[in-house]
């Protein structure tokens, strides 16, 4: 059974060819089935590996390595709090305390209905907003337990602009036929690009 | 396909202008700064037109003649590591580096959500200067919004004819992918991220080669540029690298980006002067940071990210001049300051940044692997007030398996502490390693006793020790 929706098929082979090689779409096609189900599956990594041409071992090598890509269900809205130096220096411990508390769970649980997972997470480039944490990768800022509480309840009740988890850019990137150059391989490019004129700049 | 406008996207806060002149922020102020109109309104796209009608040659040579300096950490001139791609190998890439995740590093992350067609027209400028046929915009993963600003903006400029075949009508022609991560520090490192780009685990490559710009992405010659390097091409030329080497010092022109956080009155991200703007102006300066938060002392500040070796107030009037911070003990890397006041726990504070560096090792080398791991463990136990006399040392002693011999750090002339200067030696292939130790070497060196108080009345012999007794 197919694992990609016919939509996302079509995607995943865009997307492939805009690489000179297929394995370099690895990442993108994993972060594309996990926007899919929520989280990566096995039927998601064994066919990745046939789109990219490689095992499903050596997907599961990549996959395994990125933190973002959750091997087992996790919450519709993955809460991590960052736990690095600014935020640390401002208050991260003690909102990650009153977020445990707050959602019942410990750093790295999920709560039963489904709805949250709690993550202790790294520095998240926001660090003059401290203390900060993200929602499915979207940023709050210089966040206190009240705001805390406040978020929790508008994401409890969908009163939020937050896709669910595996959902990131909600744009894609759209390069229209008659514009793309198309990939560049190196088997099939032997010589200057026309633009620097050179001798060897023949086409 | 979803083709949601930009407008609902919140504003990404934390920059505040100041006296410097602007010039990769210029159109932070507007509220519709991401858009393609905005940047055509404000002069967006006229250094690439300008590059267009000289040669490619000229437009690396203005670059080069800019001394701009890679803005992502090491510092090296854009403008000389593009000129080390051999010769007659072919294709040549560019992989723009936006997996911006150093410690207190907040610039790269404004850049792509407030100003995209700046980074991608520099993107452009150096593919033409360089003879680069293909483009790869890696994105940090854990940057949803950046990820939509750039998207949007690489739509618009594909629509527009900025992009893709023949631009401008030249027979310049490169398309430029937008590529996510997916969760990796150590990915930043410039042959991890061509790893990750490859479809790979993100580790760093074995050096040599030094450079990507000879043997990078699938094995060509390939530049990895950081995105505020990048989003400083169009500005370089639209006025010329004489208006850009006119501001700051000869050997560090223009302005950077610097991120100030932690116990400051007014933390934010700010243009400053190159060279010569020093930290005593940033942190207390009036249109800057205004001082330490409700005026009390200055403890320390981490002066370049987290892989930085610390200073302390005997520091604050050197310049965002390498050849003056090396020297004195630390670097200026990423333009990041982390600020400590009087209150803070100095030993708890150098553990925030040892265990991000212990969690982000890839595993390749094993004294980064072990030694960052060990490192956290220990000081942990120390932080905890379960540590003991013999865990100080044993600190430095896994430190030194990471980084043998002298290991910079900064002059602390009450103490009678001279500087150790910048760089340290290392074990590993890439900086994490050293990184995980750098927190720890610093505080154990300039607050010695806040280690000693936590492990005062632990000291109790160890395992080890007792069996080397018998």
């Amino acid at each position: 059974m197919k694992f990609f929706t016919d939509e996302n098929s079509e995607l995943a082979r865009e997307m492939i060819e805009r690489y000179p090689k297929a394995r370099s779409a690895m990442i993108p096609l994993l972060h594309l089935a996990q926007e899919q189900e929520g989280w990566i599956t096995d039927e998601a990594m064994t066919e990745i590996a046939e789109l990219v041409g490689t095992t499903s071992a050596e997907v599961l090598g990549t996959c395994s390595f990125y933190e973002m890509f959750k091997r087992k269900p996790v919450g519709k809205y993955v809460i991590n709090i960052c736990t690095t130096m600014s935020c640390a220096l401002m208050g991260a411990g003690d909102l990650m305390k009153h977020a445990e508390s707050r959602l019942g769970v410990k750093s790295g649980g999920s709560t039963s209905d489904g709805m949250f997972t709690l993550e202790g997470a790294e520095c998240q480039a926001a660090c003059t907003e401290a203390p900060c944490l993200q929602v499915n990768y979207r940023h709050q800022y210089r966040v206190t337990a009240d705001q805390f509480d406040q978020l929790i309840e508008e994401l409890a009740s969908a009163d939020h602009d937050v896709p669910q988890h595996g959902v990131l850019s909600r744009i894609r990137q759209h390069i229209p036929e008659d514009r793309f150059v198309g990939p560049t391989p190196p088997e099939e490019v032997v010589s200057a690009p026309i633009w620097l004129g050179t001798d060897s700049g023949e086409k | 396909m979803n083709e949601m406008t930009g407008t609902a996207i919140p504003h990404a806060p934390g920059f505040i202008a100041n006296k410097t002149p602007r010039i990769v922020t210029s159109r932070f102020d507007y509220e519709d700064s991401h858009t393609l109109t905005r940047y055509e309104a404000t002069g967006g796209y006229e250094g690439l037109k300008k590059a267009l009608r000289r040669t490619p040659e000229e437009v690396h040579n203005e670059v080069r003649d800019a001394t701009l300096l890679g803005r992502g950490g090491a510092g090296f001139p854009a403008g000389v590591k593009w000129g080390f791609c051999p010769p007659e190998v072919w294709p040549r890439y560019l992989v723009v580096n936006g997996d911006e995740s150093e410690p207190g590093t907040y610039k790269d992350r404004l850049l792509m959500e407030l100003d995209p067609h700046q980074l991608i027209e520099g993107c452009l400028i150096a593919c033409y200067a360089v003879g680069l046929s293909q483009c790869f915009l890696y994105v940090r993963g854990e940057m949803a919004v950046a990820q939509e600003r750039v998207a949007q903006a690489l739509n618009e400029a594909y629509a527009a004819g900025y992009i893709g075949k023949n631009i401008q009508d030249s027979d310049f022609s490169v398309d430029i992918i937008l590529h996510w991560g997916a969760g990796a520090y150590v990915v930043g490192e410039e042959t991890a991220l061509i790893e990750s780009l490859e479809g790979n685990r993100g580790m760093p490559r074995l050096k040599p080669p030094y450079f990507p710009a000879s043997i990078g992405l699938y094995g060509q010659p390939t530049i990895v540029n950081n995105v505020e390097t990048l989003s400083n091409l169009p500005w370089i030329l639209e006025h010329g690298a004489g208006a850009f080497t006119a501001i700051g010092t000869e050997s560090s022109p223009g302005t950077r980006m610097v991120a100030v956080s932690g116990h400051v009155k007014r933390p934010g991200v700010y243009e400053i002067v190159n060279g010569t703007t020093t930290f005593r102006d940033l942190l207390y300066g009036s249109d800057m940071c205004g001082g330490i938060r409700d005026d009390n002392q200055l403890k320390a500040f981490v002066p370049g990210g987290g892989s930085a070796p610390w200073f302390t107030a005997d520091q604050l009037d050197l310049p965002f001049e390498a050849s003056q911070v090396g020297p004195q003990g630390s670097m200026l890397g990423s333009g990041a300051i982390m600020v400590m006041d009087e209150t803070t726990d100095i030993p708890a504070a150098a553990l925030t940044l040892t265990k991000f560096y212990a969690h982000e090792s890839c595993g390749k080398c094993v004294p980064c692997r072990e030694g960052g791991t060990w490192l956290e463990q220990i000081l942990r136990r120390v932080v905890e007030g379960r540590g003991t006399t013999r865990d100080l040392e044993l600190l430095i002693e896994v430190g030194e398996t990471i980084c043998p011999g002298d290991f910079p750090h900064a002059a602390v002339p009450s103490k009678g502490i001279e500087a150790v200067p910048f760089p340290y030696r290392m074990t590993t292939i890439c900086f994490v390693g050293p990184s995980a130790f750098a927190p720890i070497h610093s505080a154990l060196t300039l607050f010695r006793e806040e280690f000693e108080a936590k492990v005062a009345g632990n000291d109790y012999p160890t395992m080890i020790e007792v069996a080397v007794d018998v």
